[in-house]
């Protein structure tokens, strides 16, 4: 089954088409690297997906649902341009709080042990508002994996990450595709998402330009899909 | 995992995160002493006229100290882009309004009880004399001005002067909450006790709150996802 499926997807900004009549699945356990231009639509794209917004017209299905529903937000890990933690709240309460609302069972050593995921069992009890960048997005990791879900939305997840942060998330990545997990991650920074990517879609303008399996020439040759496929 | 329970984790989170900055409850507090210690100059608190008003201003203020608090509430979802986690997460945006409106009237309650007693003093009210009666109404009145602010701030959370159009946008609304309780109020503090007469706002106030509840319970989803 695919794990992610969109079929006709619209969506609108007032009168501004961001998403034009969009498709593309995914298989269970893939990873696709979304990739197009900045104002290509992949932000939308992946808020749509993750249920921020509904489309205009068209099905989004996660895991068979839809992405409102209960079930399939459960199995869903995002990774925004906002780290959603609180910065009023200490690093452990932030992961215990997200803990609970996904119904992870004994949320605390859940919440411990994501902290020794990410290196930043040291400062569990520090107020986020206090930590560096590079702690902040740790965070926003392990917030994001907290609950095991079957499918991550990355939106530029490498963006502003310092060399510490990337490795946890390069390591994170590679173990949950290992384990099964579905990761969907739009980024800048192609060699890194090529490096771990088993399919490649390429938007242009709010519609799917190329969607196909990532191939050693792409990795070996990262620009060749908007080289061949995008506007140039 | 029940909703009752995910209910009082978001209002655990909401009173946690306002308890270390204070913000909301400091600022409310200070306006509402503020304005009752301004009033309390412009009317003699001997005078059977600022008795018979005091009940429609104690309302004015606990309805303005109120906005300071229930501004803050999905506005403090905006840094870090927290509300998108809360929208991701598996619970429904009715456990997520509840969550928040009982954070924001445990807040604006507590701006309240302050506030109260010093209405008393520079008033010259005896409201404890109807004690119970009026614990009643600010029961009431209070879950009608947080229904209303809670629904609105999850509507306006993206709108750049929020802090103007949330005013703008609950004061009518709640006009026939704040003249049950202002009513009340006022024969409550004059000693009179709730009859069949002032019954009928009594029942205004508990009708405004079960509608607007219900029909904000069924709103919020479409008001935070479209």
């Amino acid at each position: 089954m695919d794990a992610l499926a969109a079929e006709g997807v619209w969506k609108y900004y007032g009168d501004f088409p961001a998403l034009r009549d969009v498709n593309f699945t995914c298989p269970a356990g893939s990873c696709l690297a979304l990739i197009g231009r900045n104002g290509a639509g992949k932000t939308t794209l992946l808020r749509t997906v993750a249920g921020f917004t509904r489309p205009m017209r068209g099905k989004i299905r996660i895991l068979g649902k839809e992405p409102r529903e209960t079930a399939a937000r459960r199995n869903i890990g995002f990774i925004g341009h906002g780290i959603a933690v609180y910065d009023e709240l200490s690093a452990l309460e932030n992961l215990t709080l997200y803990a609970r609302l996904y119904g992870v069972a004994d949320p605390r050593r859940r919440a411990l042990q994501w902290l020794e995921n990410t290196g930043l069992e040291r400062v569990r009890d520090g107020l986020v508002r206090e930590f560096s960048r590079g702690m902040r997005q740790r965070l926003a990791v392990a917030r994001a994996f907290l609950h095991e879900p079957a499918v991550l939305l990355l939106d530029e997840p490498f963006t502003a990450l310092d060399d510490r942060a990337i490795a946890v998330l390069q390591r994170l990545l590679r173990e949950g595709l290992a384990q099964g997990r579905t990761i969907v991650l739009s980024t800048h920074q192609l060699r890194e998402a090529l490096e771990l990517a088993t399919h490649v879609a390429l938007l242009v303008r709010g519609q799917v330009a190329f969607h196909g399996p990532c191939t050693p020439e792409m990795v070996a040759d990262p620009g060749l899909v908007y080289a061949r496929y995008g506007e140039g | 995992m029940g909703l009752i329970r995910q209910v009082f984790i978001i209002t655990a989170k909401d009173l946690r995160a306002e308890l270390r900055t204070k913000e909301a409850v400091n600022a409310a507090l200070a306006f509402a002493v503020m304005i009752l210690v301004l009033f309390s100059f412009a009317f003699d608190p001997e005078e059977a006229t600022t008795q018979m008003i005091s009940g429609g201003l104690l309302w004015i203020v606990f309805a303005f100290a109120g906005t300071l608090v229930l501004n803050r509430s999905f506005a403090r979802e905006l840094p870090n882009d927290c509300l998108d986690a809360l929208v991701a997460a598996p619970v429904s945006g009715a456990v997520l309004f509840l969550g928040k409106a009982l954070a924001n009237y445990l807040l604006v309650t507590a701006v309240e009880l302050v506030a109260l007693p010093v209405f008393g003093i520079l008033y010259n009210v005896r409201w404890y004399r109807q004690f119970w009666p009026v614990m009643l109404v600010l029961v009431l009145g209070t879950w009608g001005i947080t229904v209303i602010g809670t629904i609105f701030s999850a509507l306006t959370v993206n709108i750049r002067l929020r802090e103007v159009m949330l005013p703008m946008l609950t004061y009518p609304m709640l006009v026939p909450a704040l003249m049950g309780a202002m009513r009340l109020t006022t024969d409550l503090v004059q000693g009179k006790p709730i009859d069949d007469d002032s019954a009928v706002w009594l029942k205004l106030l508990v009708s405004f709150d079960v509608v607007y509840t219900a029909v904000s319970l069924l709103l919020v989803e479409t008001v935070l996802v479209g």
